[in-house]
């Protein structure tokens, strides 16, 4: 019996939180205790079930096979396609995002990230509008007045509001939660409504809407305003409009429910409109509740490498980008994907129900270290090491802040950038053999 | 309907073939008069239908819920209601979908059975 | 490798245009070496160019692609067998940056600026560019930790710090921006002079300028402090300019070198009360560096056209969106910094960007010491630096300038000296102002010249310089620039007439600088405080980790007693 080994202050690798303050004991090589994690991370970091090997579908059923194998099949079916879709990266490191864009570049696929059914209208916004943000400490240490709009941290980001936003403890910021007004504007009632000063209910999809009148009372043109604004009476939405006109420091907080409803990257546009006119009254930033741990971090580093931040288009030789054309969802609702290589995501379960039947209708490769749906459609299924917890790497914090995720424990299976990296010497491999054999 | 991330969806998100995900995802949030008004009592079924597709559901009270509106966790079974229009951003509208609830004593599919067949 | 009958302008080692051969062994330059021959006779040959001042990698460089996909897809190019697809203009993909730069022929570039917290982002894309060598100047005039030592007065705690923030940064020198109106920024304010109060601190940017200063050469670091001064793209800053520059006249350098380096002097050399009465003040400006030998620039020129202004200067970028009613980007760094980033299109017809164009060529042309000026676009934010041929051509030929001063806003001649200015630069004055200069403001010693021991960084250009007439064949010059014949970086070719041949990757320069350990001990006590209560994240996941940078070149500074003992 080994002793146990304390590791401290490592980085949580569930959501776009990266909570750096996590105190794990290992012992025999295996996880015992997590300290100062939530219970998603908690959750994540004990382990679930795992696929204990790869496996290739013959005559219907997946069959265990070795990793070389699995390359090999992977390899053929990317090869084969004309246009493979290679989607998911929100759940991996950055090293394995890399490797996934040589990939994409090498055999012409389409690589796109789980932002495109998340907060991928927010990048569409941000296209529009620029993104007027700061890091998470800087809220902490000055925000006075935090909206969340449309978001539920308390369920989806369960130590944002004690680590960075409501009730943080900062610089000019002693008193916490009591220094603070905290307004939540959502359709229902939430665990984060039940912590604020004032809770707007709005009517679903009146986001928009609301957000304009806002906009307009604070230029001081609310005559214009009619009496309730969806569903939210003027004189709330002026009340509103005062508290963050008089904030020393405001910060907006948004989450799917506003980039899931009508209007979508259209309602980020106009909130980062608000915010950034907010900007002539008090100081005021905006960001969006990054969900999965590493959905930021895709985004970066598919921006330095092909100048587009997700949906990019390689099938050409240059990056093309056009969300609505060039997005997994829709690639799949029109059939126009022929392969599709699914890693660190369950796009089966996540897309629409029609988007998913499509995928059951192409050859898929599933990179992951669990079993989910994807698991059900998929042709070859690899699994990997868990990054953050089993392999190291970096990450991307909600706020765009760049962190090592540690190893924990030791894993047998290899790392997402060692699969891909399998998957790509036999790409090189059998594209030489096809060119020795037509020589 | 609206769906989104609760607590346990997230919990068990990496362990979906689980009973403990299927537990914590497959039911669907209604407000106390219409979980009233449709003679529900708890552990009963609900089937909730829309031009995309129909699903049964496990009725769970919620009293922050206005009424009229539906919360179901993120994920397959709330997806079965979910068009594929992204209108050309990519994303395609998982929130603020009209539907129609019944009760029903129509058992709740589990997660293959959900899928058995989705291929064919 | 031989490289053959060029036409050598070297000017660090005194060779201005002397017929000779150069050889490189092992990556360096030598006195002889067998090998590939490369026939150069009759052409311009000069040591690979060198870039002191761009914005090149990190948050705000993504931040600009991330807003600007119509930019992306102006720059596409195709992946080759060799390279990696391109995109963008203003703001290129990782892999555009690089083979860009030397198809030019430059061979080094170093990012501008880095908050500490945010550096293991700009090592991450740093580390993506191909081919050349880099570093990251590192932020320090907003840092809570710098202005608490300022306002102590304490000195060497100070020193230690800014060699800790080197070390966690991997960074290569002391960048200060805008100081002390940053912080300001954090609610909203900025501070209006050098001599402003930062709220909350209690200190002057004034203080904070002397003080990193002194750090600086108490740390004996290879490049000065590198400055963005406060009011920077106001009209009237050239006083600011100028007194603050007066701050430090007396300052005693560590090195053979300048005690400031001022960033992008153009933005900085205001006259005017608004932007109705807006003037040149370069002439002044132009004065203090002829009659001080303390301070060198870089130009920061701006061109016509596209460019996507960023800098840690967020009040400016607040400013700039406000002006143009374009999208916006801003952003904050906990306890270091903000920043900004707002695309832009200079317009020659639009007075106040044809007298901004104007400003960079007087101060170019009106320094008579070409040693004192760096040529640069403050890539992106006056052009992207593919558009450095331009540059240089409005450098060397006064008819190019006469022909371009024709199309522009008819008040410049009224509001600048630009049109009676004769000079032209010759080929050692481009030699300078792009090689040779830089590497010396930066202390780079193995950089901008083609000595023995120098990295074996040449560049050659389809030009006769005993033939062709700079002064009226400037289209030809410009195409010439634009796409060496040959670029060598470490002695492989890697571009030949425009096209990529090899990708080797560069190094990154950093800086490690010894401080007695006791006053890195006074600083720790500090420093834990501000993780344990003000960071957002923990110390021990702050600094760059070792893996960033694969392909580091650490340069040892500090006190000279301490490192030899080490």
């Amino acid at each position: 019996m080994s002793e146990a080994i304390m590791i401290r202050d490592a980085v949580c690798s569930f959501c776009g939180c990266l909570c750096d303050d996590i105190n794990v004991e290992v012992e025999d090589g295996k996880i015992q205790r997590v300290r100062h994690a939530c219970r998603l991370g908690s959750s994540k970091i004990m382990g679930h079930a795992r696929i204990q090997s790869p496996m290739i579908r013959k005559n219907g059923v997946l069959v265990a096979a070795s990793f070389q194998e699995a390359y090999d099949k992977a390899a053929e079916i990317l090869l084969a396609a004309a246009k493979p879709l290679l989607y998911g990266w929100a759940s991996t490191s950055c090293e394995a995002a890399k490797k996934g864009i040589l990939l994409a570049e090498e055999v012409g696929g389409v690589l796109d990230s789980t932002a495109t059914v998340c907060h991928g209208p927010s990048v569409i916004g941000i296209e529009e509008k620029g993104l007027p943000g700061a890091t998470l400490g800087q809220v902490k240490n000055r925000a006075d007045t935090i909206v969340f709009w449309g978001c539920n941290p308390a369920e989806a980001h369960p130590r944002h509001s004690l680590r960075y936003s409501s009730n943080s403890c900062g610089k000019f910021t002693p008193e916490g939660r009591e220094g603070r007004k905290i307004i939540v504007v959502d359709v229902r009632e939430t665990k984060t409504s039940k912590n604020a000063d004032k809770f707007i209910r709005i009517c679903p999809g009146s986001d928009y809407e609301v957000i304009s009148a806002l906009r307009m009372l604070i230029a001081g043109k609310g005559e214009s305003v009619p009496d309730e604004v969806g569903g939210v009476l003027k004189a709330d939405l002026a009340d509103i409009a005062a508290t963050l006109k008089a904030a020393k420091f405001g910060a907006v907080f948004f989450g799917l429910g506003i980039t899931h409803s009508r209007g979508r990257y259209k309602n980020i546009d106009n909130a980062l409109s608000l915010v950034a006119e907010l900007n002539s009254h008090s100081k005021f930033v905006i960001m969006p509740m990054r969900g999965h741990y590493n959905v930021g971090g895709i985004g970066q580093v598919l921006a330095w490498s092909s100048g587009y931040p997700m949906s990019v288009d390689f099938t050409r030789g240059g990056p093309y980008f056009n969300p609505g054309e060039t997005s997994a969802c829709d690639l799949l609702a029109r059939r126009d994907v022929d392969a599709a290589l699914i890693i660190a995501a369950d796009a089966v379960s996540n897309f629409p129900r029609a988007t998913a039947k499509a995928l059951a209708g192409i050859p898929v490769i599933q990179i992951d270290p669990y079993e989910n749906p994807t698991t059900l459609l998929s042709d070859v299924v690899i699994p990997s090491a868990i990054a953050g917890v089993e392999v190291e790497g970096t990450a991307y914090r909600m706020d765009g802040l760049a962190l090592r995720l540690r190893k924990m424990v030791d894993c047998s299976l290899p790392s997402d950038e060692d699969i891909l990296m399998g998957i790509l010497e036999s790409v090189h491999k059998q594209r030489q053999m096809t060119a020795n054999e037509g020589a | 309907m609206i769906s989104g991330r609760t607590l346990a969806q997230g919990a068990g998100c990496e362990s979906k073939m689980s009973t403990d995900f299927f537990k914590a995802v497959a039911i669907c949030h209604l407000s106390e008069k219409d979980f009233k008004s449709l003679g529900l009592s708890e552990g009963r079924n609900v089937l909730l239908k829309n031009e995309f597709g129909q699903v049964v559901l496990t009725a769970k009270k919620d009293a922050g819920l206005p009424d009229s509106m539906v919360f179901i966790p993120m994920g397959p079974w709330a997806n079965v209601l979910v068009g594929t229009e992204t209108g050309g951003c990519g994303t395609p509208h998982f929130k603020g979908l009209e539907v129609e609830v019944a009760a029903t004593n129509s058992p709740v599919l589990n997660i293959r059975e959900l899928f058995f067949g989705l291929g064919a | 490798m031989i490289i053959k009958g060029g036409i050598v302008y070297d000017p660090a080692n005194g060779i201005y245009g002397d017929e000779m051969d150069l050889f490189i062994d092992k990556g360096r330059m030598v006195e002889a070496a067998k090998g590939e021959e490369i026939d150069a006779r009759g052409l311009l040959v000069m040591p690979g160019g060198v870039d002191a001042h761009s914005h090149i990698a990190g948050k705000k460089v993504n931040t600009g692609r991330i807003m600007r996909p119509d930019d992306a897809r102006i720059g596409t190019e195709p992946r080759t067998a060799v390279c990696r697809p391109s995109t963008g203009y203003t703001v290129p993909n990782c892999y555009a940056m690089g083979y860009r730069y030397a198809r030019m022929g430059y061979t080094t570039a170093f990012e501008a600026a880095t908050p500490i917290l945010e550096a293991r982002h700009t090592h991450e894309e740093l580390e993506e560019i191909p081919i050349i060598d880099k570093g990251a100047l590192t932020l320090f005039g907003n840092n809570w930790q710098v202005m608490e030592c300022v306002r102590d007065k304490d000195l060497t705690k100070l020193a230690a710090y800014v060699a800790w923030g080197l070390r966690a940064a991997k960074g290569y020198g002391v960048k200060i921006v805008n100081p002390g109106g940053g912080e300001a920024w954090g609610f909203g304010g900025n501070v209006k002079s050098q001599n402003d109060i930062v709220p909350n601190f209690d200190v002057t940017p004034a203080e904070i300028i002397v003080g990193l200063a002194k750090a600086n050469e108490m740390l004996n670091l290879p490049h000065s402090i590198h400055l963005h001064f406060n009011n920077l793209g106001k009209p009237g800053n050239y006083t600011t300019a100028i007194e603050t520059l007066d701050l430090l006249k007396d300052l005693k350098p560590s090195r053979m070198r300048q005690v400031v380096h001022v960033a992008h002097m153009q933005f900085s050399a205001y006259g005017g009360t608004s932007w109705r009465d807006f003037e040149s003040k370069a002439p002044a400006i132009a004065d203090y560096f002829n009659c001080h030998n303390h301070a060198t620039m870089d130009m920061g020129q701006l061109l016509f056209g596209s460019a996507t202004t960023m800098t840690a200067d967020a009040p400016l970028e607040y400013g700039n969106a406000r002006l143009t009613h374009n999208k916006w980007s801003n952003h904050d760094i906990e306890l270091e910094e903000s920043s900004g980033v707002v695309p832009m299109v200079y317009n020659r017809k639009m007075l106040v960007n044809a007298v901004q164009w104007a400003i960079g060529l007087e101060l170019a042309l009106l320094v008579k010491d070409p040693w004192k000026v760096l040529m640069t676009t403050d890539h992106p934010n006056g052009s992207p630096f593919v558009n450095y041929p331009e540059v240089i051509t409005l450098l060397m030929s006064k008819p190019k300038r006469d022909l371009e001063m024709a199309t522009l806003h008819e008040q410049v001649p009224k509001r600048t000296t630009l049109a009676g200015m004769e000079r032209e630069m010759d080929w050692t004055d481009i030699a300078i102002m792009t090689r040779a200069a830089p590497a010396r403001v930066l202390g780079l010693e193995d950089k901008g010249h083609l000595g023995p021991g120098a990295d074996g960084d040449v560049s050659i250009y389809d030009l006769r310089p005993e033939e062709v007439d700079t002064s009226l064949d400037h289209v030809l010059v410009k195409k010439a620039l634009a796409n060496a014949k040959y670029t060598i970086k470490g002695g492989v070719v890697v571009s030949k007439e425009g096209q990529i041949l090899a990708t080797p990757p560069g190094r990154t320069f950093w800086v490690d600088a010894a401080v007695p350990q006791a006053d890195t001990d006074r600083l720790m006590v500090d420093l834990e405080e501000k993780f344990a209560k003000y960071y957002s994240i923990q110390i021990a996941n702050y600094a760059v980790q070792d893996a960033y940078l694969p392909h580091a070149q650490i340069i040892r500074a500090g006190l000279p007693v301490l490192s030899e003992v080490a």
